[in-house]
């Protein structure tokens, strides 16, 4: 009854030709596919040009013009290589685990619109895999599903510091998913709808989310970064600590797939906050990208577009990646559950009340008094979150563990019990 | 007795961690846009090595192309490694001269005595590095081999001359 539901549901509205929607749904399958794959193979090298860059040094330059073809010759490296398999594995899970971490990023992409719709001579196609009305719960569902590889590599390899990462990894992910999904609730109470294509109209046509929801987008930064296990939050990789974490027994094209399920996870959450917070395939300051006639050139300008913007996302990643050291365990859990989760909850609070009061006000969606309401509030939530960041000494170095009245506490306990271990010198 | 931990105040711009990432990651980028790079491109540029720098051996040779060493048996008995093998031999006019004359340049330290001991300023250690060979048997070098180096020679340290000029 649910998968009838969902395949009614999954069936685009405007559809009147059966074979062009096979066929077209078949070559933007085969487009993508393989442009996120060849994306994802190249991210490696930029990842590494970029630290690189960043350290003052030149990086892989030997393979090819620049070095453009060194994933190549690592992918040929990977393949050529041992499979080693531990004695003490479990052989089902060792295997499975990497596929498990790869499939959940590559699925996601199937609901995220990448260009405006081309209205041809075959109808309308929508530059998007599945068209599904119930797109943003999909990709919660499915991006939840991400953590399975982690833990079950961790486990199956029977290896101390595999287990150590996998149950890092799914404690730190658990824990930020939730903050994560609550802090898209408001994108939804003013998109009023789940479907992705109508999130980025609803953009288009009124603001970008980043404007009226800068906390909704820095909370989802922080989550999508904890998620995707990236500095600083790699803690169930943890080089320094655990040789490679979850994926320390994995060898050949196995560990290869980890490699690329991270950068796969890396894209996608780029493409999701480009989509939620920065209006999607939009092109900025105009509208004549998003109403008809839908032509081809508006079609191949706005998916540059999208394309410029999750790139963006994916330089921050690197960026912050080789700026921030790991945080400590406790100041990873302390984030996201005493910071990240109560934020998230009173800012739905927030913007729902704003978003009753601005609608019993009588201001339509869209118009600009409810966008400047939006807005002014906005400004005034954000320098005060980050005054009390600033203040509020978020990530505590362990000198600022306890709050000073608590220090005084523990002092005045532990003065009222000294005694002296050693005997009073006798003179 | 209590373990008296000290607990440092210190000012807000100390601890914020907003405040320290902002500025780490203007550091990153300022590194990104602007970078210092000192990497020398190494098959490519070459750094250039010192008028000393004593590495892998040449022969060299009188002008009608013999080698110019006269099998005195100097430099086997000084070399500390015991790397160089030398066979000496005699022709009609009773010149001596090296009938076999190897250098194991896996077992040489390249201190350097062998040429300064050299009294017909034959054998050299040489400035040059790049040494890779297949197998051990290639780093042996014979006669021919080194007669054939056509890399600059370490110029010895003169004490009359200490800086060389």
């Amino acid at each position: 009854m649910t998968m009838l539901a969902l395949l009614q549901a999954a069936t685009p509205s405007s559809e009147p030709h059966v074979l062009p929607f096979f066929v077209f749904t078949a070559i933007k399958l085969i487009a993508v596919f393989t442009v996120y794959m060849v994306g994802v193979a190249l991210l490696t090298l930029a990842e590494r040009k970029i630290s690189a860059w960043i350290q003052d040094r030149h990086g892989p330059n030997r393979v090819g013009w620049h070095g453009l073809a060194q994933p190549v010759a690592d992918g040929i490296k990977n393949f050529v290589k041992e499979e080693t398999y531990p004695a003490a594995a479990n052989i089902p899970l060792f295997v499975l685990a990497p596929a498990l971490a790869f499939i959940p990023a590559l699925v996601t992409w199937a609901v995220i619109p990448f260009a405006a719709p081309w209205e041809g001579r075959w109808g309308r196609i929508e530059m998007v895999l599945a068209p599904m009305p119930i797109g943003f719960l999909f990709i919660l569902a499915i991006s939840s599903l991400g953590v399975y590889g982690i833990v079950l590599a961790g486990w199956s390899s029977n290896n101390k510091y595999s287990l150590l990462g996998g149950l890092r990894s799914s404690a730190q992910m658990i824990s930020y998913e939730i903050a994560m999904g609550m802090s898209t609730i408001p994108v939804l109470l003013l998109a009023g709808n789940v479907s992705l294509t109508k999130i980025v109209n609803q953009q288009a046509f009124e603001t970008w989310n980043v404007l009226n929801l800068t906390i909704a987008f820095f909370i989802f930064l922080v989550a999508a970064f904890a998620e995707t296990n990236r500095l600083p939050f790699d803690l169930p990789e943890a080089e320094s600590e655990l040789i490679a974490g979850y994926h320390s027994e994995y060898s050949a094209m196995k560990f290869s797939l980890f490699f690329i399920a991270e950068y796969a996870n890396m894209v996608t959450a780029s493409a999701l906050m480009a989509t939620l917070f920065f209006g999607g395939w939009d092109i900025p300051f105009t509208l004549w990208d998003n109403v008809a006639p839908h032509t081809g050139l508006k079609t191949f300008l706005t998916l540059g577009c999208f394309a410029t913007k999750v790139l963006f996302f994916v330089f921050l990643y690197m960026w912050i990646r080789w700026t921030l050291p790991r945080f400590r365990y406790d100041q990873l859990m302390s984030l996201g559950w005493k910071l990240l989760l109560p934020l998230a909850l009173g800012y739905i609070v927030a913007i729902a009340t704003t978003i009753v009061t601005l609608d019993s006000l009588g201001f339509a969606r869209g118009s600009v008094p409810f966008h400047a309401g939006l807005i002014l509030l906005n400004i005034a939530a954000v320098v005060i979150l980050f005054v009390l960041l600033d203040r509020g000494r978020v990530i505590s170095p362990a000198y600022s563990r306890l709050d000073k009245r608590e220090v005084d506490r523990l002092r005045a306990v532990s003065t009222a019990h000294r005694t002296p271990l050693l005997p009073e010198s006798g003179d | 007795m209590a373990i008296g931990v000290k607990v440092v105040e210190r000012p807000i711009h100390d601890t914020s961690y907003i405040r320290a990432t902002l500025t780490g990651m203007a550091h990153t980028l300022k590194h990104l846009l602007t970078p210092d790079r000192v990497t020398t491109q190494y098959p490519e540029q070459k750094e250039s090595i010192s008028k000393r720098w004593r590495g892998t051996h040449r022969m060299l040779t009188t002008e009608d192309g013999k080698a110019k060493c006269v099998a005195c048996g100097l430099c086997p008995t000084v070399c500390p490694s015991n790397c160089i093998k030398l066979v000496p031999g005699e022709d009609e006019q009773g010149n001596r001269y090296p009938l076999v004359f190897e250098i194991d340049e896996f077992r040489c330290i390249f201190c350097g005595y062998c040429q300064e001991v050299c009294p017909e300023e034959a054998i050299h250690v040489g400035r040059h590095y790049e040494n890779a060979e297949y197998s051990r048997e290639g780093f042996v070098y014979d006669l021919e081999r080194l007669m054939a180096q056509t890399h600059p020679v370490c110029e010895m340290w003169d004490p009359a001359d200490p800086k060389g000029e």
